[in-house]
């Protein structure tokens, strides 16, 4: 049932030739229960007294995502395409958007803490401002509430990229969660001029890959004469063509996704964006862009590309190595927190690209296990990081970690049970995403990549640990960081952050048997 | 040796299949503690006592259903969820409950009840009460983890965890320096042995695929000699990390720098003894081995000299309440090692032990607090009447630990040293030698300490006003003195331990070589008593200088630095170490790069150098990001063609 | 091959030269010419312009701020274009969606209308 809608007739349409397309209004719920949220809190921007906003805001989205999550687990089980076969609603597309409307939850939480700054959050209501600036101070006191929408916006761009059938519509999902984050990048209340200059080179950069993205589907439109992903797949098939667009489009194409997910070498952006933008933006980013452009790589590549996946496999392990070594390698020369956590996540993108290499349907649940597992973890680390704090700002600079744990053994303690995580060790949720991802490496013939993930684990492993032996065995320095009480709602995403990591490091088979069931009928088609 | 018949356990049933409460108790306490914060100050300690009672109330249950079950389904094992499932590996996360764990867990909720209980007075006025609290429950679940776990990985996972527990209360104290840097050593001479427990694990797997009991137990016959013997040396490995046996002993002393209760709970009666454990556990790999059996014997013999003959020079009451401890553990290692015959002779000593040593780190710790903390035995004597209570239990477990009949020490340590002696051959004698000559050495210094502390003369300062502790503290030392006096007896008379234990450890063996016990035990009585006489020589009839004398023995000054072990690990480990470096660095500096190098430089180089390309530009990322995507072109179109 | 072209390219042709004609040559010869300092200036149809700083050739923002705006609602009405022609044909179905899409846009509008948005200064 492949419907050519996009493919373009040369002669003049009459008004009878267009079906009316039918839309599933049910199975899309969770992602228009999100876009309305988003709406809705554009409206109270408008409409509510300021004073109530910080209040009203995250109340709002945090009930708007627990109500798409409500949509996405009464849609368990649903298999099928809608919107024109624009937009797929199938196992895996649901575990994401389940997985990504959680990010939000607790991203919303960190976006919401407001005392650990004597200012206020750690979103600055006038982005343009300077420092130093007459209107800086003034604006310093107010909290910025345009985000709660913004992020909203973002993580239904997200749900969207995740589950579109269509080139055309996952372009728009990309926009739409792109331009979001580029603004909330520049918010940050702390080194204004850091956080602004990462919004523009994430703005520049994002546009220039988005180009790439589009000249791909231009081309790809060029060999199949259609957009959807299905299309491209039967066109493929077909012989006595040439396939070089076919490539070059996938080439084109892959580069806007390698980009947004951070591997080497689209990855530069990611160092300098996430320690510019305010820490609580860099932990949503971490989570939640990356499942989101995991779940549209995994779709393309899954779908229109199955029937030639001897051809682009290779190229994928190619980037996996890439991605994993200089990942790991920077890292260990790192002085700032979120540039080594920035480094991690490049890491750790190289891992999953790892199960995506597979190519098989167990590629599919290991590598959204991992996406999962991951986030949360990344999430309650950058938590944690938002809770050290010398003068008025973060204390990014890693020297200023030296012996936290004297000074705080329980939030040191965490962290470096996070960074355990990140590391691999076993009884943590990263031991158990690593395990599965590399096993669907094993079983998808591609041995020779995990022998090269587990040497970068091996190396990555050092630069955690250096951290926590900073952390635990030095003395601190004189002009060391202050932890400060954060609201309860830092402590709370901090405690998910544990919670979820230390439940799938012991006991991770609901979830495993959930992405599993996700992934049992693939990708519809 | 023929292969062992499979190995099964009986599938839970009835009131076993809630063991996990067990931990569950403990691990809630540690969790709402820790957790709770603050608010949790006022109630916290009373639920921290309560969890392990109440662990203990059930186990005592679950030990009643035990004994109502004949001899042969007393072995019990359930799986609660499968940990790893992928294929190939698997992991269940499960617990086997049988006559050996289910005496372990007995003595860990019951002492360490008692402990806890004993806690609320000795920690009373310290501030952090409820996180000491917290960070015991933590010690108790994972100690009740260990021993009733059915796979090595799972067990693993609690010999981490009280690990942990361990570190985190030998430096509960964090502000002394000496306590921070005892966490510290503790911490790594851990590290090395679990490295050896952590190799076997991987040996398991890498042999039989499998780390669960069932499958190693029932494959270890058809494995061959070189995997048993690997496996044995390297869980000797392990144990000798946890339970301070000799080459890693010197951890155990420095960890008195912890509160009183955590020496007398964890490196006392229970933690340390996870070693014994360990071995008893793997009995059926120790019976497949005979050189790994040789091993553990001669780590038990010299551990239990070393431990005594270093207890002789200490004035540190509680250092050399340690040493003890090194010492009767060595004896316990030593009865294992003899294999079939000494598995549950060596548990019989472990008990016996538990409860007479943490009597005695209690009675030091009232002794303490009723002196303000001092721990110098050389400003002691003449305690007796002022602390009449601590005196009485503190004499019940130096009578036990030096075994004066009937005390529960005279049993368990004689029945070692008889085992020894039937094991026959000349190795069989330099064994009971040893055992003896290390009982006449524990007389001497457990002789000192009482004198010093107890019958001489007085040596504190006026201001000191010396008292009984609160009777908080006192009932439970009382409990477990009365433990001390009677539990050895009980257990040895009429072989109920060994009977008990044949399902865990296999049917009890007699040596070869048999001998009258009572004339073994009145050739060690003897001895005990010449040492007891020189104990009582040196430091009751002769005043006690408040100052070590200086100009001693080259014996008594190489007891006095730990027969040199600390200096030994330095010498073995450290230097090359710190020699290495230097090297490295020397020919760093001269520019000798490639292989000296080492490929940590190469990384950091590596890593320098690619750091570099972050430049900041926006326009070199445009650029970066353009020459991917030619690669990347490149190798799609190249691939295509080929 | 070329035909249908040919037309097109022809009224091309005349529109340049019509707009040539009329715009730029008649009004300069024929047109009467009076200077005024209004008329000197950026733009003459009645709002002051904002004042800049000397030197420079920079638009305060404000401008782009608009043009946006502008750019949004410019594009919903293309929207409506063939979605009016086809309005018959679509019926409810395409009346819910371009509510939806009116209402989307709508939201914006009173976001930028309260926010201040639409005003000069």
């Amino acid at each position: 049932m492949i419907s050519h809608l996009a493919s373009a007739s040369s002669t003049a349409v009459a008004a009878g030739d267009i079906k009316l397309p039918s839309i599933s209004y049910s199975a899309l719920s969770p992602i228009l229960v999100v876009f309305g949220v988003a709406c809705l809190g554009v409206l109270l921007e408008g409409f509510l007294p300021s004073r109530l906003r910080p209040q009203v805001q995250p109340v709002v989205a945090v009930l708007g995502f627990a109500a798409a999550l409500g949509c996405v687990v009464s849609l368990a089980g649903t298999h099928e395409l809608t919107a024109a076969n624009a937009v797929a609603i199938d196992g895996p597309a649901l575990f994401i958007e389940g997985t990504l409307v959680l990010f939000g939850m607790v991203s919303v939480l960190m976006f919401a803490e407001r005392k650990a700054d004597p200012d206020g959050g750690a979103l600055v209501a006038d982005a343009a401002s300077l420092p130093g600036q007459g209107t800086h101070r003034l604006a310093a006191r107010n909290s910025q509430t345009e985000a709660y929408p913004l992020m909203v916006f973002a993580v239904a761009g997200m749900m969207l990229f995740a589950a579109a059938d269509n080139l055309l519509v996952m372009f728009v999902a990309l926009e739409i969660l792109s331009l979001p984050l580029y603004l909330l990048s520049g918010l940050a209340r702390r080194r204004r001029l850091l956080s602004q200059e990462a919004a523009l080179k994430y703005f520049l950069l994002g546009a220039f890959s988005s180009a790439f993205f589009l000249y791909g589907i231009a081309m790809l439109y060029g060999y199949s004469g259609t957009v959807s992903l299905q299309g491209i797949a039967v066109s493929s098939g077909l012989l006595g063509k040439t396939d070089f667009f076919l490539y070059l489009g996938l080439g084109l194409l892959g580069i806007g996704l390698l980009f947004k997910i951070g591997a080497v070498p689209f990855h530069a952006w990611t160092p300098d964006v996430y320690q510019g933008a305010p820490t609580p933006v860099t932990a949503f980013m971490s989570a939640a862009t990356k499942i989101a452009a995991f779940g549209a790589l995994l779709r393309v590549l899954y779908v229109s590309f199955a029937p030639t996946q001897w051809d682009w496999r290779p190229v994928v392990w190619l980037f996996a190595i890439l991605t994993m070594v200089v990942g790991a390698i920077v890292a260990i020369t790192q002085r700032d927190v979120k540039r080594l956590l920035a480094y991690s996540t490049i890491a750790h993108s190289g891992f999953i690209l790892v199960g995506v290499a597979a190519a098989t349907q167990n590629g599919i649940s290991s590598s959204i296990f991992y996406l999962l597992a991951y986030g949360f973890t990344s999430l309650g680390a950058f938590a944690v990081v938002m809770l050290v704090r010398s003068g008025d700002g973060e204390a990014n600079d890693l020297g200023q970690w030296q012996g936290l744990a004297r000074r705080s053994p329980l939030l040191a303690g965490t962290f470096a049970f996070l960074l355990f995580a990140l590391a691999g060790i076993p009884l943590t949720s990263g031991f158990t995403g690593k395990f599965v991802v590399f096993s669907a490496a094993i079983g998808g013939n591609a041995t020779f990549l995990v022998v090269v993930a587990l040497v970068t684990s091996a190396i990555a492993a050092f630069f955690y640990v250096k951290i926590v032996v900073l952390m635990f065995f030095q003395e601190p320095r004189a002009e060391g960081p202050v932890v400060v009480r954060g609201s309860v709602l830092t402590y709370a995403a901090v405690g998910v952050g544990i919670a979820v990591t230390l439940m799938l490091g012991i006991y991770p088979q609901p979830v495993l048997d959930l992405a599993r069931e996700a992934a049992q009928f693939g990708f519809v088609s | 040796m023929p292969p062992a018949a499979p190995v099964q356990y009986l599938p839970a049933t009835g009131v076993f299949s809630a063991t996990w409460l067990l931990v569950l108790f403990p691990l809630i306490g540690a969790a709402v503690l820790l957790l709770g914060g603050r608010y949790t100050n006022k109630w916290g300690p009373y639920l921290g006592v309560l969890t392990p009672c109440l662990s203990f109330v059930f186990a005592l249950f679950l030990w009643m259903a035990m004994i109502g079950r004949s001899g042969d389904s007393r072995e019990i094992s359930s799986t609660l969820w499968t940990w790893i499932p992928v294929n190939g590996f698997h992991v269940d996360v499960g617990y086997l409950i049988d006559p050996l764990s289910m005496t372990f867990v007995l003595l860990i909720t019951g002492v360490g009840g008692l402990i806890h209980i004993y806690s609320l007075g000795y920690m009373a006025h310290d501030e952090r009460i409820r996180l000491f609290f917290g960070y015991m429950n933590l010690f108790v679940a994972s100690m009740l983890i260990l021993v009733l776990a059915n796979d090595y990985l799972v067990l693993y996972v609690g010999w981490e965890g009280v690990g942990l527990a361990s570190y985190l209360l030998i430096s509960f104290w964090y502000f002394k320096p000496e306590a921070a840097t005892a966490g510290k050593k503790a911490f790594v001479m851990n590290r090395v042995g679990d490295v050896g427990l952590s190799l076997a694990i991987m040996t398991m797997f890498w042999a039989f695929g499998q780390t669960n009991f069932a499958a190693v137990f029932g494959g270890i016959g058809g494995a061959g000699s070189g995997v048993a013997l690997a496996l044995t040396l390297l869980l000797l490995l392990g144990a000798c990390g946890k339970s301070g046996q000799f080459p890693l002993q010197a951890w155990l002393p420095d960890a008195m720098t912890g509160p009183t209760p955590v020496s007398a709970l964890i490196h006392a009666a229970t933690m340390v003894t996870a070693g014994v454990y360990l071995i008893a556990r793997s009995a059926t790999i120790y019976n497949a081995s005979q050189d790994g059996r040789t091993a553990v014997l001669l780590v038990g013999a010299i551990t239990l000299m070393i431990g005594a003959i270093i207890g002789c020079a200490y004035d540190d009451i509680k250092k050399v309440l340690a040493y003890s401890t090194v010492s009767q553990i060595g004896y316990m290692v030593l009865a294992t090692g003899l294999g079939t015959a000494g598995y549950a002779l060596g548990i019989a000593h472990l008990l016996s032990h538990g409860f007479f040593k943490s009597t005695m780190f209690l009675s030091a710790g009232s002794v303490m607090e009723g002196m303000e903390d001092t721990t110098d035995m050389r400003r002691f004597g003449a305690l007796t009447k002022a602390m009449s209570v601590t005196h009485i239990t503190f004499l019940c477990g130096y009578l036990a630990i030096i075994g004066i009949p009937p005390f529960s020490g005279f049993w368990t340590k004689d029945a070692i040293i008889e085992a020894a002696w039937d094991k026959g051959g000349t190795s069989g004698t330099l064994l009971a030698i040893t055992g003896i000559v290390g009982a006449g050495f524990t007389a001497f210094y457990m002789t000192r300490l009482m004198s010093m502390t107890f019958w001489s003369k007085s040596r504190w300062r006026e201001t000191f006003r010396p008292h009984d502790a609160p009777k908080v503290m006192l009932v439970p030392m009382g409990i477990l003195a009365a433990g001390a006096l009677c539990v050895g007896g009980i257990l040895v008379i009429g072989r109920l331990l060994q009977n008990w234990l044949v399902p865990s450890v296999g049917e009890y063996t007699e040596g070869v070589r048999a001998v009258n016990p009572w004339l073994m035990s009145t050739i060690t009585l003897i001895v005990v008593l010449f040492g007891v006489a020189g104990g009582v020589q040196g430091f009751v009839r002769r005043p006690v200088p408040t100052t070590a004398p200086v100009p001693v023995s080259p014996l008594v000054m190489a007891a006095r630095h730990d027969l040199y072990d600390n200096a030994f690990n330095e010498a073995v480990l450290m230097r090359p170490g710190q020699w290495a470096t230097r090297v490295l660095v020397f020919f760093d500096n001269r520019g000798v790069d490639g292989l000296v190098n080492g490929l940590a430089a190469f990384i950091g180089g590596t890593s320098g150098a690619l750091r570099k390309l972050q430049t900041g530009f926006v326009r070199s990322y445009a650029v970066g990001i353009l020459g991917g995507a030619v690669v990347a072109l490149g190798a799609l179109l190249l691939l295509r063609a080929a | 091959m070329l035909s249908p072209y040919v037309p097109i390219v022809t009224m091309f042709c005349l529109a340049t030269l019509f707009v040539g004609a009329s715009v730029l040559f008649s009004s300069r010869h024929i047109g009467p010419r009076r200077f005024s300092r209004t008329k000197a200036e950026a733009y003459e149809c009645g709002i002051e312009p904002t004042p800049q700083g000397p030197g420079t050739h920079r638009f305060p923002v404000k401008f782009y701020l608009t043009a946006m705006l502008f750019i949004i609602f410019d594009i919903e009405t293309i929207f409506i274009y063939p979605w009016a022609v086809t309005f018959g044909f679509l019926g409810v179905f395409g009346l819910v969606e371009m509510v939806l899409f009116i209402a989307t846009v709508f939201i914006a509008y009173a976001y930028v209308w309260r926010r201040g948005g639409l005003e000069w200064d």
